[in-house]
């Protein structure tokens, strides 16, 4: 008989702190001191793509922004596929993009920005395309467990209407808190808004965040 | 073939809501979380490359030297990130941060009395080996008061962001000393549901791995969500 894998239980979560710049972005702590850093720009001048930015705020329960609060992203390239071993779609993959950044809040305005491309439609369960969207999870001092959300694009509406992820949520309310908001600055460039709400007596106000 | 991870154990981690650690109360979300099914979206993550990280990144003791070395104990800290069935995570990005001796963080916004060390910058960063294995040579962290209560400490803590092999993975915890007797009060790790989930983020003295006349050595293993062959999917 074969036997059973042996199992060990998850190691537990703790909070990131109010100093998880030190670790995570220490230029933004206030020192160099490694060679190479990661940071909030995914896109170099070979990428392929429409090149956008993300940018917003996170709110707390009393609809203060959060200052030190850190955000990873998460996406597939233009084509739709991601640059990981286990996503084997037959489709392009990009060798000027990663598609992972990170960033801390702005420690006045709490505003947070990525720049990177927009991401193409990847395969979801039994085949159904997703629509475009880029995962995000989120760390700060008071969250014990790092949250889990995901962006779309508003100007994907038909790609959202059919996006079996979105569909998952009952609430077609709380549907709206994941899909950013297109805004084309003066220079050309486009931004999406995507402002995040931790903490509503509102549940159509209050971000969608998944257990993934 | 295709897989996923296993189901979160979300009883095994501190709910949103802990009151005794204040700041969690409007940082908690008030709806209840939406399970769905993975996609490659949450199975595949950031792959990270050797020259990416410096030589000195996980020399704590050194990365940041400038005219002498950090005050504080010689320690070196090591360990295994596997994930729940055993199997290793190789080339996991492992961050690390903590205080200095004094219990100073190197931060704009820390403001503690205790002095900040010149030479110590207070973090380092690894991928693990084939084996899942990550080493890292520090000084041990100062604890330091907090606001919370007006009178809480923390103990002595070594923080831990770990990036595996898929995004549903990703976990920050923070690595404590035995016999701390600051353990036991500390209302962040008493957001942790159960005493064995605490036990196992309290890093035991390995003394056979001691460097004589040097450093002591704690060891402090991880573990991660598995994955499991999806043998069946429905198209």
């Amino acid at each position: 008989m074969t036997q059973l894998p042996v199992h060990f239980d998850e190691t537990a979560s703790q909070t990131g702190g109010p100093y998880v710049h030190i670790g995570l972005a220490p230029q933004q702590a206030g020192f160099e001191i490694f060679e190479h850093n990661f940071g909030n720009v995914l896109v170099s001048p070979a990428t392929q793509g429409e090149r956008i930015m993300i940018e917003g705020q996170v709110f707390d329960g009393s609809g203060t922004p959060l200052r030190d609060v850190l955000i990873e992203i998460w996406q597939a390239n233009a084509a739709g596929r991601y640059a990981h071993p286990a996503d084997t779609q037959d489709k392009p993959l990009d060798p000027a993009f990663r598609g992972w950044g990170r960033t801390g809040a702005d420690f006045d305005t709490g505003l947070y920005r990525f720049e990177t491309i927009k991401p193409g439609r990847v395969i979801g369960r039994q085949g159904r395309l997703q629509a475009p969207h880029i995962s995000l999870w989120i760390v700060a001092r008071g969250i014990n467990l790092g949250l889990h959300t995901r962006l779309y694009f508003d100007d994907e509406a038909e790609a959202n209407a059919e996006d079996p992820v979105l569909n998952g949520i009952e609430w077609e309310v709380r549907r709206r808190t994941l899909v950013a908001q297109r805004q084309q600055r003066d220079d050309g460039q486009a931004a999406y808004r995507f402002d995040i709400v931790i903490q509503s007596p509102d549940p159509a106000r209050e971000t969608v965040f998944f257990d993934l | 073939m295709t897989f996923d991870y296993a189901q979160r154990n979300t009883d095994l981690h501190p709910p949103a809501y802990t009151p005794g650690y204040k700041t969690s109360v409007l940082r908690s979300p008030r709806n209840a979380l939406i399970s769905i099914q993975q996609t490659l979206s949450e199975t595949t993550s950031p792959v990270f490359r050797p020259e990416e990280l410096g030589p000195r990144d996980n020399d704590l003791i050194l990365n940041f030297a400038k005219e002498g070395l950090p005050i504080g104990e010689r320690l070196i800290v090591h360990g295994q990130v596997r994930d729940e069935f055993g199997r290793p995570v190789r080339g996991a990005l492992v961050e690390v941060w903590q205080a200095n001796a004094g219990g100073r963080y190197r931060h704009k916004r820390d403001q503690y009395i205790a002095p900040i060390d010149p030479n110590f910058g207070g973090c380092g960063r690894m991928l693990t080996d084939a084996d899942g294995r990550y080493v890292f040579r520090t000084i041990k962290p100062g604890p330091y008061p907090w606001r919370n209560r007006i009178n809480d400490w923390r103990p002595s803590h070594i923080h831990f962001s770990i990036s595996g092999e898929g995004w549903a993975q990703r976990l920050i915890t923070q690595m404590y000393f035995e016999g701390d007797p600051l353990i036991a009060r500390c209302p962040i790790l008493k957001t942790v549901p159960t005493e064995s989930q605490v036990r196992g983020l309290i890093a035991l003295q390995d003394v056979p791995n001691f460097v004589a006349l040097d450093s002591r050595c704690y060891r402090f293993d991880i573990t991660l969500r598995g994955r499991r062959q999806t043998w069946f999917e429905n198209v």
